[in-house]
């Protein structure tokens, strides 16, 4: 019998029960909610007189709609100004409160975008079967967890059963094999990943990245990666178990201790796939290969190296791609054949679960240190990821890096990512962004989005335009 | 949840590849608590000239002439043909939430991203998945025909063209009984609950560190 994939033995350690229709019963380990698909839920589970299943497996943040501003953020949850994001947060604290679930709340220690907060409390480790009710969960199978987003039905159904009602996936392997070049980060693996397999290439998948590039990548690197497993269509995104993942929960503060500590290590330690597993689907990517990464148009396959060039409506055969193609120029007022470094740049944003987490801002602050932004350039918003990112950024003097080269350093929350605050794209503006997803609309209606890594989000804030972050020289902090 | 056996309905086309779930429900509307009340603004960006803000009636702004759904002959759609990966991008369950609200009670495309595609059950809508070619077809023939409409025959998985013609569909038994039955998957989860507890106090004795962590 052939081995099992990571992603196997996950399935099976969680397995409840198989139906005979293929649907199954997997076990959630840790459910994280927030204040955008779980006030439904709790008025589902008030309706039908549930509790939830098992209090301490949740855990809550708001994080997708509050302010990033530091006085209106200080002024409290009262005095947030829109009246729909003020009730939305207050729900999610009177929910947590009244149902007992272990929430970070707006200004706690503690609290960030879920995708950041989770793994850096140890509240989603090793192992785990990990859900919330956002499609970038997939960020923490960067260290071997079962984690994928789900819909506000599934956030009912977890809260008041522990269980998901789910199909197994099938197995796909992208293996990235060598050595990054100088200035390519783990964005630009990922951009380069989406670019190569498409939106819908994942459909249906679990993936595993597995490579010597992501065995080089640190584990923040590996988030990155996994965090766009969606922008791929899988829902699941994971990298194994080594050295580096042990050691990046050692201390945390839900991790274990002791004794205790040890014997899931051991565990842990069990979390690769077999040598002999079999894969339904094998990628394969040279490392070497991969140059940092720019999206184009307006759907994450829409890519090219920084040293490309913008595609031509004619040199696509494909009736129903040509379509996007001139759609997308359309909207991001783009020319074919133009190279991508022409691109300007109007606002820049660091910050999203994608890429918010402290080595990001240390990437951006060694291209800003010592320069200063662009004056065509009206806005740089660098978002720290949580409350904990933000504090260790201000202990490195990061904060003062970014305010001196004239971008803004704000509190931590998914902000300009998906604009459901006041940090937004007005129409037409172009901005270089670090975040996951450049829909229409995505960042503020009619805005315009470039996907790219932090180091190259910097590079084009003080450029003004696109730029290839290699052409500049680093900091002192490189 | 509401049940789905046989639907006939007028048929809508939206003639564009991978429709995100930015594009069916833009993020200023997912501020709202409630399941309902997300149909006047499917499709926002596209369908208004303007920029919708939550709470503000449809009625008083500006239609975009260009988009199919504001036009006449697409009023009262219920099955909305679509083109590969619908739905992909967000969990948010507010795009089925949207496009059952507005009044569609069907998608066809040839694919569908899967959050979005198992989202779609859990509120009583049909996502059929069918061959590119016939889905090319389909526009083809609601374009040219006012008033073209389909039957759905969910229990025999097959739509009736208006001419008669019949064209058979591909779902997952477990997905067609809940939309056969609306069933309450909480409720039937629960049923199990012996199983559940008896998994619960094996995976304690195995990975106790995964209780009782969270204080």
């Amino acid at each position: 019998m052939a081995g099992k994939t990571l992603y196997d033995k996950l399935w099976d350690a969680h397995l409840v029960q198989q139906r005979e229709d293929g649907s199954a019963l997997l076990y959630i380990d840790r459910h994280i909610l927030h204040e955008v698909t779980s006030p439904q839920a709790f008025e589902g589970l008030r309706l039908a007189d549930r509790r939830p299943w098992r209090l301490d497996t949740n855990i809550a943040t708001p994080d997708h709609n509050i302010s990033t501003d530091r006085e209106e953020r200080a002024a409290g949850v009262d005095a947030i100004p829109d009246e729909t994001s003020r009730i939305q947060v207050k729900t999610l604290d009177e929910n947590c409160e009244s149902f007992g679930i272990r929430e970070f709340k707006m200004n706690e220690m503690g609290q960030g975008i879920v995708h950041v907060m989770g793994p850096e409390l140890g509240a989603s480790l090793p192992g785990m079967t990990v859900v919330c009710g956002d499609s970038h969960t997939a960020t923490h199978g960067a260290f071997a967890c079962l984690a994928h987003g789900i819909g506000t039905s599934e956030v009912e159904h977890v809260l008041a059963t522990q269980c998901l009602v789910t199909k197994k996936m099938k197995n796909l392997l992208i293996q990235v094999d060598g050595e990054l070049g100088t200035g390519v980060t783990a964005k630009d693996v990922i951009l380069a990943v989406i670019g190569e397999i498409g939106t819908a290439g994942g459909n249906g998948y679990a993936i595993e990245f597995a490579g010597q590039v992501f065995r080089d990548m640190s584990i923040e690197g590996r988030m990155t990666v996994c965090n766009m497993a969606i922008e791929a269509g899988a829902r699941v995104g994971m990298v194994s178990v080594d050295d580096k993942t042990i050691a990046y929960f050692k201390g945390r503060r839900f991790a274990p201790t002791g004794e205790m500590w040890d014997r899931a290590v051991s565990y842990w330690r069990t979390l690769q796939s077999d040598s002999d597993a079999v894969f339904d689907k094998t990628v394969v990517i040279s490392g070497s290969d991969i140059v940092p990464q720019v999206s184009w148009g307006t759907s994450p396959e829409m890519v090219v190296p920084v040293t490309g060039s913008i595609p031509r409506i004619e040199d696509e055969m494909d009736p129903v791609k040509r379509q996007a193609i001139e759609h997308a120029l359309k909207y991001m007022g783009l020319q074919g054949g133009s190279p991508v470094t022409s691109i300007p740049v109007d606002r820049v944003f660091i910050g999203s679960c994608t890429n918010s987490r402290i080595e990001d801002l240390r990437a951006a602050a060694a291209i800003a240190e010592g320069r200063k932004v662009a004056s065509t350039v009206k806005q740089v918003l660098v978002v720290p990821g949580s409350q904990m990112v933000k504090a260790q950024a201000e202990s490195e003097g990061l904060d003062q890096i970014f305010i001196e080269a004239g971008m803004e350093w704000r509190e931590p929350g998914c902000s300009m990512c998906l604009a459901m605050n006041a940090d937004k794209l007005g129409a037409g503006e172009h901005c270089a962004s670090t975040s996951n997803r450049n829909f229409e609309g995505r960042q503020g209606n009619g805005g315009r989005t470039h996907l790219l890594s932090p180091a190259m989000a910097a590079a084009a804030a003080i450029a003004g335009h696109i730029t290839d972050v290699r052409s500049l020289k680093q900091g002192s902090m490189a | 949840m509401k049940v789905f056996t046989v639907h006939k309905g007028l048929v809508a086309p939206m003639d564009r590849a991978n429709v995100d779930t930015d594009m069916i429900i833009p993020k200023q509307f997912l501020k709202s608590i409630k399941r309902t009340g997300f149909g006047p603004n499917l499709f926002d960006e596209l369908r208004y000239l303007d920029e919708g803000q939550p709470g503000q009636s449809g009625r008083e702004r500006p239609l975009n002439p260009d988009f199919p759904l504001n036009w006449s002959r697409y009023q009262g759609a219920s099955i909305l043909l679509a083109r590969e990966n619908f739905g992909c991008g967000s969990s948010r369950e507010h795009a089925p939430w949207a496009l059952e609200d507005y009044g569609f009670r069907v998608i066809i495309a040839p694919s569908y991203a899967d959050i979005f595609f198992n989202n779609c059950f859990k509120n009583g809508l049909l996502p059929i998945v069918l061959n590119e070619n016939i889905v090319s077809d389909l526009f083809c023939e609601a374009e040219q025909n006012p008033g073209y409409q389909l039957t759905v025959d969910l229990p025999h998985q097959r739509l009736i063209k208006p001419d008669g013609e019949e064209l058979s569909f591909e779902i997952d038994p477990f997905y067609k009984q809940c939309l056969l039955e609306g069933l309450d998957e909480i409720g039937l989860t629960l049923k199990q609950a012996d199983a559940i507890h008896a998994y619960e106090a094996q995976h304690e004795i195995d990975c106790p560190w995964l209780f009782h962590a969270i204080k």
